[in-house]
């Protein structure tokens, strides 16, 4: 319980075990403290590099070639305006998919909390369902739902294969993201907890207004990095759906040019989604980082 | 500060430079041979040292070989999933044995490689001398591969679910409200998006498999491929796509599509190749083998052919 | 339970043992404290002082043994123990504040959800309390921009805000710099001048000399020695609470 005098507990700390993306050295962080004598160094030593990777690759026996299949300018050029536009259904599909994600996610991190015999079945099943969703590879879920739902031929439910794709992604994300908002759960010290029943507030309102808050502050950065694999795995849905989304649409023309320029067209689209969402990342974490040091100086 | 500003050209000089490195390359020299007038192809078969394995042709084919391209099944424990190219069974393997022959090599001298479709004409250096598996020619297609002469002139046809509304369709213009779908690579996409220009956004899926699959899910209303295969799926004793008809085959819009072998660019044997479709073609054996595999053995009775209004 | 004060014996521990896995932490305590009665429990690490104070309102489960309250057994089986823990309040050495709150929203939490109070009500309890423990300057910040001696006066209005019957305080000033610890103990003086019913677990022997009632010694689980204070610090009859109150002198700390 003894935590020093003026400490209150760390907001961002990151759960025991997980990765800290922010504790590496920023990109310009060294650029920065020495001035321009280090960006000349960083400048030329890229430049060094980089003439090195390239000439290594242009050597290559059948680099011109590659070069023509795989970094066809004329061929980006083309395909570029037709693949963007279908990348704005991989938005939409990551925008649904994440909402509902975060929400049952959060329901099965806090039915695998639930302590007492009596709660057992319920945190069974949010372990088997995890299990289950964490040990299934993503598009395999992809592909049974979304071929498999609409071939049952239910009624009253929706037949599209692109509902039941993106239901997949959410029953099989949902599984990841439980997993670390309990590890935020588990990360809130029990003297938390111990403060709010004290206090007399029942178990679930300990849970809802103490026990969560403080968790889901927690895991900002892991949630954040699951939430860039998703971005990612919205290409999974290509495999069964009709309407072609920026993967799909890429595939599509590389077969009908023999190019792969379109796939090289469509990473760039990804990129321009998942970086920013990585560096935000980072700056939260370095954000938290340095309010912790004003406050342990206070 | 003036400071960052300075950095921020240098870094984004050092960007610049990256590309710039990356650029520099040389253009190759790209030829394709032929024979000369009178020679025939086995004489050219023989003057190509190229061969991927000497003595031998090795042919590259798509796994699964779909019939009616390829019949005969596949024993079991073979790589081949569905049909083994090495039956002779089937158009496409009938048509590359007779090529090869005409070339001057045995049955036996003949081998079959699984080629998937992204390898034929991904760079690099094969494992077959050449594919063939109802490759389409287009000129774009043409800057990245060889294509051997046409073996095939093609037609697309519709295939769907008896009595759903789109088989009362006649023309192009009634089929513009549905959904349609096509295999990935397959000129039937381009199809459907330049002539039937239908309203409805149109599916494409990686594999044939999957474009059946989405038409037994009730994901699409209709589903566009070359006739052939077409009359396989919908063929009463198979129905791949269950209770399925072919509504109709579509017309000729511009130049016909043909099929052609794939080569990698600048491979000679592509000229060998076509004086060998020339001299199948004029002997009539190249008929025969369509006659035989892609009209008798239908039950799919006559297709009609969609107007163009 | 939140009758008129009516004179009486606020709380009764009967026989309580309570063991942690194979170790036994309480041995058998007797206690009984009187409405209005402050008790202060002295004796070293490990003695059992946090458990007992744990026990009394229910954090820890006994293993043995009876808690009475006013009257009402709560060890008894099938007690709503969410009702009980509104009327006892307790007050960590850590403070525990909820850190992703302002010191306004730590106090009316427990009134509004566990008391049903509205926004306003809590509220205004809450600022007299913190007004009359000169913190209402500091009510929208968050618990870390606040001193350590602050963050414990917080605590403690924060249990006080549920009008509690009454308060344990376990070591709420051992966390402290020593300059902050003076505040903390007249906030607790001013609770004690009031009439609140109080078991205080300490180590400051002086603080103890001059708020309790009564002190109880705890050696190995078990309270060895117990009387009033002036008794208990001249002239103790046990052994090991000579030795204990000698360790405390070469320390410093009385």
């Amino acid at each position: 319980m003894g935590a020093g005098g003026g400490g209150a507990p760390e907001l961002y700390e990151l759960p025991p075990g997980e990765p800290d993306p922010g504790r590496g050295p920023g990109i310009l962080s060294g650029l920065r403290q020495e001035g321009a004598r280090g960006v000349l160094i960083a400048v030329v030593s890229t430049f060094v590099v980089a003439a090195a990777i390239a000439f290594a690759v242009s050597r290559s026996p059948n680099w011109p070639a590659v070069k023509e299949a795989f970094f066809n300018g004329e061929e980006f050029r083309s395909s570029f305006p037709d693949i963007a536009a279908k990348f704005i259904r991989n938005v939409e599909y990551f925008v649904v998919a994440e909402v509902f994600i975060l929400a049952f996610a959060l329901l099965l991190a806090v039915m695998r909390s639930l302590s007492g015999p009596v709660f057992f079945p319920i945190r069974a099943l949010s372990i088997l369902y995890t299990d289950l969703f964490r040990g299934i590879p993503t598009i395999l879920v992809v592909y049974l739902l979304g071929f498999g739902v609409p071939s049952l031929s239910l009624t009253g439910v929706p037949s599209s294969a692109t509902f039941w794709a993106v239901v997949a992604l959410i029953l099989s994300y949902s599984a990841y993201v439980a997993e670390v908002y309990r590890a935020g759960i588990e990360s809130v010290h029990p003297s938390q907890a111990a403060a709010a029943r004290s206090l007399g507030l029942s178990r679930w309102k300990t849970f809802r207004f103490v026990v969560i808050p403080q968790a889901v502050r927690r895991v900002v950065p892991p949630l954040l990095n699951d939430f860039v694999g998703l971005q990612k795995d919205t290409a999974l849905v290509a495999f069964v759906v009709v309407v072609p989304e920026a993967f799909k649409e890429a595939q599509i023309i590389q077969n009908a040019d023999f190019n792969f320029t379109p796939l090289l067209a469509a990473a760039l689209l990804f990129l321009l989604v998942t970086i920013p969402m990585t560096r935000l990342v980072d700056w939260l974490v370095s954000r938290q980082r340095r309010r912790r040091q004003v406050a342990t100086a206070l | 500060m003036r400071g960052s500003t300075v950095r921020k050209i240098l870094v984004g000089l050092a960007v610049l430079g990256l590309l710039a490195a990356g650029c520099a390359s040389e253009n190759p020299v790209l030829s394709s041979g032929s024979p000369p007038v009178g020679e025939t192809a086995a004489d050219c078969a023989k003057g190509v040292t190229t061969y991927v394995s000497p003595g031998a042709l090795i042919v590259g084919t798509d796994n699964p070989a779909y019939p009616p391209y390829f019949q005969g099944g596949a024993a079991k424990g073979s790589q081949w999933k569905l049909n083994d190219p090495a039956t002779g069974k089937g158009f496409e393997s009938a048509v590359a044995y007779a090529v090869a022959g005409a070339m001057g090599f045995s049955a036996d001298e003949v081998r079959w490689a699984v080629a998937p479709f992204n390898q034929t004409y991904a760079p690099g250096a094969k494992s077959w001398d050449f594919a063939i598996e109802q490759i389409s020619y287009s000129a774009k297609r043409a800057r990245a591969v060889d294509f051997s002469d046409s073996y095939y002139d093609v037609n697309q046809a519709l295939v769907a679910v008896k009595g759903s509304p789109i088989t009362n369709a006649a023309s192009l213009a009634d089929l513009k409200g549905y959904t349609l779908a096509a295999p990935l690579g397959t000129t039937s996409y381009d199809y459907i998006v330049d002539v039937i220009k239908p309203t409805k956004e149109p599916g494409a899926f990686s594999s044939l498999s999957d474009t059946v699959a989405a038409i037994n899910a009730h994901q699409v209303d209709g589903i566009v491929v070359d006739l052939p295969t077409a009359l396989f799926i919908a063929d009463p004793f198979v129905q791949e796509v269950k209770n399925s008809v072919v509504v109709g085959q579509f017309p000729t819009v511009g130049t016909p599509e043909h099929f052609g072998m794939t080569f990698v660019k600048g491979n000679p044997l592509v000229g060998c190749v076509n004086q060998a479709l020339a001299e199948l073609k004029s002997e009539g054996t190249l008929q025969a083998i369509t006659t035989k595999w892609l009209s008798e053995k239908t039950n799919v009775g006559a297709v009609p052919v969609f107007s163009t209004s | 339970m939140n009758g008129p004060r009516a004179d009486g014996e606020a709380l009764r521990l009967e026989a309580i043992h309570k063991s942690f896995g194979k170790l036994e932490v309480l041995k058998g305590i007797d206690l009984s404290v009187a409405d209005h009665e402050v008790i202060c429990l002295i004796g070293s690490s490990g003695s059992g002082k946090s458990t007992m104070l744990r026990c009394i309102n229910l954090l820890e489960p006994v293993d043995a043994g009876r808690i009475t309250v006013r009257g009402e057994e709560i060890t008894a089986t099938g007690v709503d123990v969410n009702r009980i823990r509104r009327h006892i309040g307790i007050v960590f050495q850590a403070f525990n504040l909820f850190p992703h709150m302002t010191v306004i929203r730590n106090v009316t939490l427990a009134p509004m959800e566990a008391l049903g109070m509205s926004k306003a009500e809590a509220g205004a309890r809450a600022l007299e309390l913190l007004e009359r423990f000169g913190l209402a300057d500091k009510r929208e910040e968050y618990p870390d921009r606040l001193s350590g001696g602050q963050q414990q006066r917080v605590a403690i209005v924060r249990a006080l805000a549920m009008k509690p019957d009454i308060m344990l305080l376990d070591e709420v000033t051992s966390a402290l710099d020593p300059e902050l610890v003076a505040e903390v103990l007249n906030v607790i003086r001013e609770l004690a001048a009031g009439g609140m019913t109080m078991v205080i677990a300490t180590h400051e022997m002086g603080f103890a000399r001059d708020i309790a009632g009564r002190v109880c010694f705890l050696d190995a689980g078990r309270i060895l020695e117990e009387g009033p204070p002036e008794r208990i610090f001249s002239a103790p009859r046990e052994e090991r609470t000579r030795r204990f109150l000698q360790s405390i002198i070469e320390a410093g700390r009385m």
